[in-house]
């Protein structure tokens, strides 16, 4: 499943990044790493966009960004 | 190469949020200096301090997460590192969040540079319970880590020491990053292919280009075809191992590579640090659940949007009426060193400089409010609110185009009612996304800044008074609906080809701002925008006034207004008759000197408050000149306690107020005689048969253009524009009526909503010019307005002329079209996002 579809409180974690260019490079360069957990947060109150909780940080995708990054519920 | 004989150049790099900006600060003190880099809008900052005697310039990078070519900021940290060779960087991590800003550090490693690595913000990590072990980091990054805590002041001599010895001893073995067996022979051969290259090779470090062309990096490879004859065959054999790998491997290198560095950074972590206790629920997740919450959320960033305007835009004003009349003494100053004032003409060398002060303080006005909201920009910057602002609005403000960081420029600007556009442009700084960033821009001088209020309250006032409320909420939000739909609209036109950067955005903790960073920051920039526009505003009010006052009227109507005044002087020698006293007072050059007694007095009177400051300006004037005096009260004055009637004093009064009256009315048709027949007067009257669509006639064409130059004289051009010979005490609002007689409210909507769209004035077109980096942008805010303006004016008043719409009906009827316009723009699917 994607990234997106991940609900409240659900952890999960990253198996690919599906996709490349400065998309890619930036979700790399933020932590998006295969085997990292990541954890949803909440959704904004318009529901997009949705943060996240990585690495001990946090942060915000699109849902059409999420949509990049191939997960496994935990 | 960088140091010349004492000066050592360093440049400070990290991470966004960690702390980078106070450590700059604490280094170097006051002794800072901003610029932009060139060529681009991203401001660099440069500051220097003695370290053992000797100067070391500090160069403060933009903060990145990493240094790819994707980002403006990350090209522009790289460029610098790659050209300008400092002799050392800076890295300042977050020692809370190691792992992550590891990230970077070993980007700038592979760069060659002898590296500093500064742990800032221990006191945070320790709170959380993170135990660093800074030898052994030190020891796995074969560099000095010196720990601080930047906004306590903390580290700093121990850091500058390590500045100072760094940058004279450089490194002798860097850390360097082992990308593993598969693709390490392949760094391997293209290094070995790139060393041949001596014009590469003494240029750049080639493991780092290596490393580039193997994450495919544009700048990397135009660096190879810009250096090297053979970049042909270099380029193609790297795109080849490239693709090999991703083939064989299931991955691309650039993956690869960024998945390696991020391990390495878990390795060195695991090895340096140790936590006590695992983090629960911090201070910043307790906030968010309420200020990021579905619905207290809102309701919070509403508070703040509403405390910003109360703050900023109402005190603030509230402080310019007590910085104004020092602004009005210092121009009184300046008049007062003019040549002085003639009777019914004026000296150009006093009419022009004081039209050039008056431009000049009109935004001098302002600059409390600069300073109010420059601070409060700051603090929602260094708090972490902003991105939780944009956190909540994206979803909205996509849709047009723009970005969830777009709402605050626009509160600036005047969302609702009053805003100054030259704040709000600047706000739009801390946008990455280019393509919302230049949209936001562009629609910022759409909102409703303070200066057109003063405009629409005496429009509405006059042809809207029965429905005040109704028409001012119009104006007010029919400017926002207009502006996302021109965001929308550009976004699909003009910035098509923009770089539009993924939201991915990181919400930092919470972080309370210091005084001294908030303070240092807004009067940097109010400063750089006071000194920047000054010249610019003087330049432009000197070329407005000629426009409006040259070629001036005929010599014939010259000599018939000077016979005219002389006509008027001898009656009222006539009236106060030969045996009064004060009539030789009067004589010659003497009557010029009482006529400035009298403006003066009058002003003077005007501005006074209460009965004490009455007092006290007659006092003043009493021993100014006692003879004049008696005649400005009329003939009634104390002598030794004693009140005097004197009639012939009374006398004088009576024909001097005659005088006055025609002299005033001789001045004001002088002055519309000018005004009619100056260029911008003849331009208005050349472009009437085509507003006149819009329903506006040339006197309103000449008032709209006058207030280009700031809107502030839009209201003063009115009223030099609108005076009719009787009375002067009629209200601008009756002069108006009595000469536009065939004015309706569908008029008056048409010129509104036209002032609503009416090009940024000087000042904001400026910064735009600035924030844009670019000329043609500038050209591009200053023109399309107009055309945006007189379409929808022309829209609206032919439109309603032909549909026999009420001033009313037709205010709704827009409305309505607007909002459905809106709609659709919002429903426009934006072009897919890069995959």
């Amino acid at each position: 499943m994607t990234l997106d579809e991940v609900k409240r409180d659900q952890e999960c974690e990253i198996v690919d990044i599906t996709s490349e260019g400065i998309m890619g490079q930036r979700l790399l360069d933020m932590g998006f790493i295969p085997g990292t957990r990541i954890k949803v947060i909440r959704n904004a109150p318009l529901v997009d966009p949705v943060e996240f909780l990585l690495k001990g940080y946090h942060i915000s995708l699109r849902h059409s960004e999420a949509k990049k990054v191939e997960v496994n519920l935990l | 190469m960088s140091s010349k004989s004492d000066k050592i150049v360093v440049a400070l790099a990290g991470q966004p949020n960690s702390g980078k900006s106070t450590i700059f600060n604490m280094l170097t003190g006051a002794r800072q200096h901003v610029a932009n880099y060139p060529g681009v809008t991203v401001e660099k900052k440069t500051g220097s301090f003695r370290q053992d005697g000797a100067r070391i310039e500090l160069v403060d990078l933009p903060g990145t997460h990493s240094l790819t070519s994707y980002t403006l900021e990350e090209r522009i940290a790289r460029d610098f590192l790659l050209n300008d060779k400092p002799a050392a960087v800076v890295d300042v991590v977050d020692a809370s969040n190691l792992e992550r800003n590891l990230y970077l550090t070993f980007q700038l490693a592979e760069m060659d540079v002898p590296l500093i690595i500064n742990l800032n913000m221990m006191d945070v990590a320790e709170k959380r319970g993170h135990k660093i072990d800074t030898q052994k980091l030190s020891q796995e990054l074969a560099a000095p880590v010196v720990p601080t805590v930047g906004n306590k002041g903390k580290g700093k001599k121990q850091l500058r020491e390590a500045i100072l010895s760094t940058s004279k001893k450089g490194q002798a073995a860097p850390f360097r990053i082992d990308y593993g067996d598969d693709l390490e022979p392949i760094l391997d051969s293209l290094e070995k292919r790139l060393s041949e290259e001596t014009e590469i090779s003494s240029r750049y470090p080639v493991r780092w280009l290596a490393v580039k062309l193997m994450e495919n990096d544009e700048e990397a490879q135009r660096l190879v075809m810009k250096y090297s004859q053979k970049s042909g065959v270099i380029l193609k054999s790297a795109e080849e191992k490239r693709e090999a790998f991703t083939l064989e491997h299931k991955n691309s290198p650039q993956k690869v590579i960024a998945i390696t560095r991020h391990q390495e950074a878990q390795r060195i972590v695991e090895a340096s640090v140790t936590r006590k206790k695992e983090i629960t629920s911090t201070l910043t997740d307790r906030i968010d659940q309420v200020a990021c919450n579905r619905f207290s959320g809102p309701l919070v960033l509403v508070a703040t949007i509403y405390l910003i305007y109360e703050i900023a835009i109402v005190q603030g004003y509230r402080i310019t009426e007590y910085t104004w009349p020092v602004l009005a003494w210092s121009r009184d100053l300046i008049a007062s060193l003019l040549p002085s004032e003639g009777f019914i003409f004026d000296p150009f060398f006093r009419s022009m400089p004081i039209w050039v002060v008056d431009g000049t303080i009109a935004v001098l006005n302002y600059v409390p409010i600069f300073l109010i909201l420059f601070a409060l920009i700051a603090i929602l910057e260094d708090t972490g609110y902003m991105a939780r602002m944009a956190f909540i609005l994206d979803r909205i403000f996509r849709h047009f185009g723009l970005h969830g960081q777009s709402v605050l420029p626009m509160v600036i600007g005047g969302l609702y009612v009053g805003g100054c556009a030259i704040p709000g442009v600047l706000a739009c700084r801390g946008m990455k996304d280019e393509k919302a960033r230049i949209a936001t821009i562009m629609i910022v001088p759409l909102m409703n800044c303070l200066a057109k209020i003063p405009f629409y309250v005496l429009l509405i006032g006059m042809f809207f008074a029965a429905y005040k409320g109704i028409a001012m909420f119009f104006i007010a939000t029919i400017t926002i609906i207009i502006a996302l739909s021109i965001a929308k609209i550009l976004n699909l036109t003009v910035l098509r080809k923009k770089e539009s950067a993924p939201f991915v955005m990181e919400m930092p903790p919470y972080h309370l701002p210091t005084i001294q960073g908030v303070l240092r920051r807004c009067l940097e920039r109010t400063w750089l925008f006071v000194k920047k526009i000054i010249t610019i505003v003087i330049l432009v009010s000197v070329i407005v006034y000629v426009l409006i006052y040259f070629p001036g009227i005929s010599k014939e109507k010259k000599t018939h207004y000077i016979s005219q005044s002389d006509q008027t002087q001898q009656t009222f020698f006539k009236k106060t008759g030969k045996d009064n006293p004060y009539t030789g007072l009067m004589t010659g050059d003497n009557l010029m000197e009482f006529t400035r007694y009298w403006r003066d007095y009058k002003k003077a009177k005007m501005g006074a408050k209460g009965k004490k400051a009455k007092e006290a300006i007659d006092q003043e004037f009493r021993e100014k000149n006692f003879q004049f005096f008696k005649i400005v009260k009329r003939g009634k004055y104390e002598v030794k306690g004693e009140m005097i009637k004197d009639k012939h004093a009374k006398k004088v009064y009576d024909a001097y107020k005659k005088l006055s009256k025609t002299t005033n009315k001789l001045r004001r048709e002088i002055k519309e005689e000018t005004i009619i027949t100056s260029y911008m007067g003849r331009a208005g009257r050349f472009i009437e048969p085509l507003t006149r669509w819009a329903g506006f006639n040339w006197r309103v064409n000449i008032a709209l253009m006058s207030s280009f130059a700031a809107k502030e004289s839009s209201v003063a051009t009115l009223g030099g524009i609108y005076q009719s010979p009787p009375g002067e005490k009629d209200t601008l609002e009756e002069r108006i009526k009595e000469k536009e007689k065939g004015w309706t409210p569908l008029h008056v909507l048409a010129i509104m909503l036209f002032m609503a769209m009416y090009p940024p004035c000087i000042p904001t077109l400026l910064m735009v010019r600035l924030e844009t980096g670019s000329t043609k942008w500038m050209l591009f805010a200053t023109f399309y307005p107009m055309v945006l303006g007189i379409i929808i004016a022309v829209l609206v008043f032919t439109g309603g002329n032909l549909l026999g719409l009420s001033g009313m009906q037709a205010m709704i009827a827009f409305y309505i079209l607007a909002l459905i316009f809106l709609v659709l723009m919002g429903l426009i699917k934006r072009e897919p996002e890069s995959s």
